[in-house]
């Protein structure tokens, strides 16, 4: 068969008209969701078709939420594809970066609050010297990799204003100087979907972020407000521990077993205390500190090869 | 068959008609009110739940809209509604159908009386599910038809039409949604509501009844039904033709639709409204009409094998996976591969650290400290569906079984009695996940007298699935109260003789319980008591802080999983110290209990 006669003209999938692409991201409970709905009453009061969707169930739970908006005269898919975001706007960092192939090369926009929200996944390495485990990119690293780049700590902003909550309006401000719906729209929409006491700190919020957005765009400046600062280097990685047992002083009251933070202590059948799995030991000393007896020491030895046998 | 006033495939809205953003699955809730029901039942399931809660908004002298112990027990309900003369739908996540399952088959040889629909959302690509199944396998083995919107528009169009063709062919109908479809939110044209009357109970023990001799008499209906069906779809309006370029055809129905569309401007495209049965003179013409055919349907192959047994030439899952959610960019791949498409240049890559941020129980969530007495490893530990499941995941890592709603029970007595197991066993299950399929199974625990504990998590909602009430909370759907189970009387009634309450906050006391549980022969039940911190409240105490000087960065408070708790930027001896975000924190105090060296309270030193 002759596939070549069976292909669509390129021309006409080119000439298709696309919708406008706002990818909205953070991490639950920050208002991703309020972000997008705004977005999306903003175009039904321009009769364009609108897709706004998002995933619940799971992702609730402190995991990554993101929530695609998509209007135009005609949308067709309810999400957007790899590199067709015309906007993606960020409420926490690494969740930025994480959809950051998202945004158009060519003319994509990429707007970020400098906020970073560590989930305890990120501190579970329990090793001496472990660092957190949490993106070290750094904003300058990122301004260069999408066409144009807002980074700015909303939540900071947002505080001055008297809020932190409203850090998620300040990026719609941002937002606002690249969409083309009118300043009056945005303020009449806002106050529709913020809680009645809070609609002023909410126009303020729009009001500065827009303000800032415009004053770097005319000045050219680098588009930061600050960079988050990287995890500072961590003191002491003194090389392995090892834990010596004096059997003959244990008399087996199982303090040590209790309240071993890493489970790896036990009492043998001849109730004397044991450590189960070496290299699960911390050395973090609350077996030393806490046996009655002295029975149990930390030692800080210089190579693995001195490590407990 | 009575004539019946069938309004199906007519236009449904007045020209100027009222346009509101909805979800899919409020979609589908409104063109459920629109076609009269009066009657709905469900239970909670992602990514179905909005759909009760959104008829649960219109007004109570128009729909009975309730919460069900289970998917069963909400389809019998449905039916027997349906028994009345009134229209009646159940939702349902994909699984939940399963539990159903039994209900439908039956129902699909008794039909309907008054209209019955059900709203059954698959999980393509399992955002909050535990298997990927597609519901159109239940339409066919039950001989009953499936509509598929392909957006909000749709979901409502197609549930108002699901009614009248539940009732003019005389059978239940799914509605079948996915969670793209249920969770995406389109502006949505309204109707008026047309409340058929009810026509009350038919007297008529041959087809209420059913039994070998009526369901062997009612079978050739079914089939002939089948293919009555058949031929509507063939005539009917929603069975589109979309044409284009008469070289490639397209075949699709609901979300894969509009993938098609975003990729192939401008194609010809058979847009289906129905899976099952298929309308296949229709199929048919448009094969024959076009010289090379695709299938692009999410899931399972459905009407690719079909039209394949028909002996048409058509591609389909060689280009679009069956594993996974689609997408603009699989179904582009799609046609890309199968020399349709030219192919894109490829998307830019980023060569960035990612930053794994999976889901997390909640600052102060009461199942932390339900599994926190779990972690030493001392017992073998089934678990259940609902939030506590992440249990199963570092630092908790306290679970070592999950299979299905109310499973863990019944898993318990099949550990207990192997004879293999040296642990005691421990069965945990969430206070809804009890009611809805672990009764029968602590019965069965007694009655076979196996040894095992079953630590019930009584926070009092259906919390994974956004905080729904059921009948251990007091309160109805609608918000009204009501009787609340009473789980040491019901216990007690299937005959467990030994039961505790603990505070799930009390580590100590829950340990002690818990091994006097495990020491128990016999059956024993602990209820570890204490509310969802979201449900239906959100609970916020003032914050615990941490006393730097006196955290020797141990790491035991970090062995909760609490999001609260992450690390400081001090360190001792090269481990980092930990610190307690005041916006998180409820000071449940948990983590104050696990600390060593006293070195959390309320107002330490920062």
């Amino acid at each position: 068969m002759n596939e070549a006669a069976h292909a669509i003209d390129p021309a006409a999938v080119a000439a298709a008209p696309r919708p406008t692409n706002v990818l909205v991201v953070g991490v639950g409970g920050q208002g991703v969701i309020m972000v997008s709905k705004v977005l999306a009453r903003l175009a039904q009061r321009h009769d364009l078709e609108i897709k706004q969707s998002e995933v619940h169930g799971m992702a609730k739970r402190g995991g990554s939420v993101f929530s695609h908006v998509r209007f135009g005269p005609q949308v067709w898919a309810p999400t957007i594809p790899v590199g067709e975001a015309d906007v993606l706007v960020a409420l926490e960092w690494a969740e930025g970066l994480r959809w950051l192939p998202y945004v158009d090369p060519e003319r994509g926009t990429f707007i970020a609050d400098t906020k970073r929200i560590v989930p305890p996944f990120g501190c579970t390495d329990r090793r001496r010297g472990a660092t957190l485990a949490y993106p070290g990119t750094a904003v300058a690293d990122v301004v260069g990799l999408v066409p144009h780049a807002y980074a700015l700590d909303a939540e900071g902003m947002a505080s001055e204003l008297g809020n932190p909550r409203v850090a998620n309006t300040l990026l719609l401000g941002v937002l606002s100087t690249v969409l083309d719906f009118g300043v009056g729209e945005w303020r009449e929409v806002l106050a529709e979907f913020v809680p009645a006491g809070t609609v002023e700190t909410n126009l303020a919020a729009i009001e500065t972020g827009r303000a800032w957005a415009l004053d770097v765009a005319a000045r050219g400046v680098l588009p930061l407000a600050a960079a988050p600062a990287r995890a500072p280097a961590v003191d002491v990685p003194t090389g392995a521990v090892r834990l010596d047992i004096e059997a003959a002083w244990c008399k087996g009251c199982d303090i040590c077993v209790k309240f071993c933070p890493e489970l790896c202590l036990r009492l043998n059948a001849e109730r004397v205390v044991e450590l189960t799995d070496p290299a699960a030991c911390t050395g973090c000393r609350i077996c030393e500190w806490l046996c009655p007896d002295l029975a149990l020491a930390v030692r800080n030895v210089a190579s693995p090869a001195e490590a407990p046998a | 068959m009575t004539a019946l006033a069938i309004e199906h495939d007519t236009p449904l809205r007045a020209a100027a008609a009222v346009a509101r953003p909805l979800t899919g699955n409020e979609a589908i809730a409104r063109g459920a009110w629109e076609a009269g029901v009066r009657v709905a039942a469900a239970y909670p399931g992602t990514p179905s739940t909005e759909i009760l809660e959104s008829l649960a908004t219109y007004p109570r002298e128009d729909v009975h809209a309730q919460w069900s112990p289970n998917e069963k027990v909400a389809l019998d309900v449905a039916i027997g509604a349906s028994y009345c003369g009134v229209r009646a739908l159940t939702a349902a996540k994909h699984v939940g159908l399963n539990v159903a399952a039994d209900a439908l088959m039956s129902h699909a040889y008794i039909g309907a009386h008054g209209g019955l629909v059900l709203a059954i959302c698959d999980d393509p690509g399992i955002h909050s599910s535990q298997t990927e199944q597609d519901t159109r396998y239940y339409a066919r083995l039950a001989t009953v038809p499936v509509l598929e919107p392909a957006d909000a528009q749709e979901a409502l169009d197609y549930t108002r039409l699901a009614f009248d063709l539940s009732e003019r062919f005389d059978t239940p109908v799914i509605v079948r949604s996915t969670t793209r479809l249920s969770h995406t939110r389109t502006v949505v044209r309204l109707g008026e509501r047309h409340a058929p009357p009810p026509r009350g109970f038919t007297e008529d023990p041959n087809r209420n009844v059913i039994m070998p001799a009526m369901a062997r008499r009612r079978r050739p209906f079914i089939l002939a039904r089948e293919q009555r069906l058949a031929e509507y779809f063939d005539g009917a309006t929603v069975t589109r033709v979309e044409p284009g370029d008469a070289a490639i055809g397209v075949i699709t129905v609901g979300t894969a639709y509009a993938y098609v569309k975003e990729v192939l401007p401008g194609a010809s495209v058979l847009k289906l409204a129905s899976s099952y049965p298929l309308a296949r003179e229709t199929i048919r013409a448009f094969c024959a009409a076009h010289e090379r055919v695709f299938v692009v349907e999410e899931l399972e192959p459905m009407i690719e094998t079909e039209v394949r047994a028909m002996g048409l030439a058509v591609a389909g899952k060689e280009f679009f996976p069956r594993a996974g959610e689609l997408s603009a960019e699989i179904v582009r791949d799609g046609f890309v591969a199968a020399g349709v498409l030219a192919p894109r240049p490829p998307a830019p890559t980023f060569d960035l650290e990612p930053l794994v941020r999976p889901p997390v129980l909640c600052a102060g969530c009461p199942h932390i400290g339900s599994y926190f007495p779990l972690r030493s490893g001392e017992a073998r530990v089934t678990g259940d569906i609902g939030c506590y499941t992440l249990a199963a995941l570092q630092p908790l890592a306290a679970m070592d079984t999950c299979v299905s709603m109310g499973s863990s029970i019944g898993n318990a007595v099949g550990m207990a009695l192997s004879g293999a197991e040296r642990k005691p066993v421990v069965a945990t299950i969430g206070d809804s996940t009890f009611l809805h399929g672990g009764i029968p199974a602590l019965m069965d625990a007694v009655y076979n007298q196996a040894s095992i504990t079953v630590l019930l998590l009584d926070n009092r909602t259906v919390a994974m699935t956004g905080g729904q009430d059921h009948p251990g909370t007091g309160r109805t759907l609608r918000g009204d109260a009501t009787h609340k189970v009473d789980y040491e009387a019901l216990c007690r009634a299937v005959g467990v003789n030994w039961i505790r309450r603990v505070d799930s906050y009390d580590l100590a006391a829950g340990r002690q319980t818990l091994r006097e549980a495990m020491e128990y022969d016999g059956v024993a039940v602990v209820i570890s008591d204490r509310p969802c911190v979201l449900d239906p409240v959100k609970i916020k105490g003032p914050p615990l802080t941490v006393d730097a000087a006196a955290c020797t960065a141990c790491q035991s408070c970090m062995n909760l999983g609490c999001p609260a708790i992450t690390w400081s930027e001090e360190t001792l001896e090269g481990r980092h110290k930990v610190q307690i975000d005041p916006a998180q924190c409820i000071g449940c105090a948990m983590c104050l209990q696990v600390c060593p060296t006293d070195g959390i309270g309320a107002g330490m030193n920062a």
